[in-house]
């Protein structure tokens, strides 16, 4: 692929790692890819933003070569100091040695116990402070835990272009480049994903970083994040998307995540989707153990009312639901509420064990759990049907 | 009272209004704060937090 071009003389020339499965190790789901992006800004001073995860150093170099001699880069940003970005860093300073790295004070002691003893000639930047390649003025803006503290936005007001790393990306493999060439339903699907399991826990500074920008009334026209796809024709769009998100608005949705060990607790979150389904919720039924949580995480951003139910075993939760419990324990989901339900044979326990985990997510739930001694009949089904069509009314 | 910041993310612990989200009481000094009181927005520490 060759590099593209974003605006004059900017250029995308990153990598596209097709194969890629999981994130953050096994955690996250990437059923679609993703690409490591890095731009060239062929400018009186050459300038790189950001690099790709290391195993792609070799397709980064290439894109440059197309554009420049890579020894001609004079300056390097590094707006996020995570491995798969500043991964080929090293590389990209052997061939320019004499770079200078533009990055925050957090990004530059994180860079140094990553490549101890490079020696690398680091100029620490801050909020407000602007570098001429040239053209163009790069400005920075310090972004801490969005989504480490380390990371930055950079931001091209010649060009109306934020390049603000991993906030507003996708994992998205594609050969085309931007939102107007790709499907905006997976898109949309894939940033919403990227949000829930990544930036849900900072959603409070998600709003204040939205407000900082727009009180510095700069114009955005194009928004180039560090994976997946360029928003050029939608950037408004995801903006509006991540304040939504942040800001824990929801839809008339639910979901009825569960588990079961003969069938029984299957039964009852059939019947309790049935009643919350017929009084107009939109519902989404989710067997833990025939999916995969961080998919159903993505939910939540419309979901309102989270429904959880497992059999007790060992007097406890069945432990296939831990990994998601605790991921939202982890996740923080924004004004969120639950309910909880679940079939036991002599002691119960699940039901409490779950509720504790949600209360710990920040998930308040309805005081009254639903408990179904041994297998639900046809009355227990009928009280599952209308706690339900109860729990609709939360909505 | 003085405002300490965190040095991992740079949250800054304001007195005046406290820390809401682990019941801090506005008004709270961030000397008096519990040890076991860890930085809302990153999760580090007392001790990684420096005077502003």
């Amino acid at each position: 692929m060759k590099p593209v071009l974003l605006k004059e003389g900017i250029y995308w020339v990153g990598a596209v790692d097709w194969d890629l499965r999981y994130f953050h190790g096994p955690i996250y789901t990437t059923h679609r890819g993703t690409t490591y992006n890095s731009y060239l800004i062929a400018d009186d001073h050459l300038t790189l933003v950001d690099a790709v995860y290391a195993p792609f150093a070799g397709e980064l170099i290439g894109r440059i070569k197309a554009v420049a001699d890579p020894s001609r880069i004079e300056n390097v940003i590094v707006n996020h100091i995570e491995t798969d970005h500043a991964g080929a860093l090293p590389e990209i300073m052997k061939l320019a040695p004499g770079a200078k790295i533009y990055c925050s004070a957090r990004a530059r002691d994180g860079l140094q116990k990553h490549f101890p003893g490079a020696g690398w000639d680091y100029r620490v930047v801050k909020t407000g402070m602007e570098l001429s390649t040239g053209r163009r003025t790069l400005t920075f803006v310090e972004a801490p835990m969005l989504h480490w503290p380390d990371s930055m936005f950079t931001y091209i007001p010649q060009e109306a272009l934020l390049l603000p790393n991993d906030a507003f990306g996708q994992h998205l493999a594609s050969s085309s480049r931007f939102d107007d060439e790709v499907d905006g339903h997976v898109l949309m699907e894939e940033a919403a994903k990227y949000y829930a399991n990544i930036l849900y826990p900072v959603s409070r500074l998600v709003l204040k970083k939205l407000a900082e920008l727009e009180g510095m009334n700069i114009p955005v026209e194009m928004i180039a994040p560090s994976h997946g796809i360029i928003w050029r024709s939608r950037s408004s769009r995801i903006v509006e998307a991540y304040r939504r998100w942040a800001a824990g608005e929801w839809e008339r949705k639910s979901l009825v995540v569960y588990e079961t060990m003969w069938g029984s607790t299957m039964l009852m979150a059939r019947a309790i989707a049935e009643g919350l389904s017929d009084q107009g919720v939109a519902t989404k039924l989710y067997r833990i153990s025939a999916g995969d949580y961080s998919d159903i995480i993505k939910e939540l951003l419309e979901a309102r009312l989270l429904v959880v139910g497992s059999s007790t075993i060992h007097r406890h939760f069945i432990a296939s639901l831990a990994p998601f419990l605790d991921s939202l324990a982890c996740l923080q989901p924004v004004n969120r509420i639950g309910a909880v339900f679940g079939s036991y044979g002599w002691s119960k326990g699940a039901a409490q064990a779950v509720t504790e985990r949600l209360k710990q997510a920040g998930i308040e739930t309805v005081p009254e759990s639903l408990e179904v001694l041994w297998i639900p009949d046809q009355d227990d089904r009928q009280r599952c049907y209308q706690w339900g069509g109860s729990l609709a009314g939360l909505l | 009272m003085e405002q300490w910041e965190c040095n991992a993310c740079g949250y800054i612990y304001d007195p005046a209004e406290g820390d809401d989200s682990a019941g801090i009481a506005p008004g709270t000094p961030f000397e008096d704060l519990p040890d076991d009181w860890v930085c809302p927005v990153c999760g580090v520490g007392k001790e990684e937090f420096t005077k502003v």
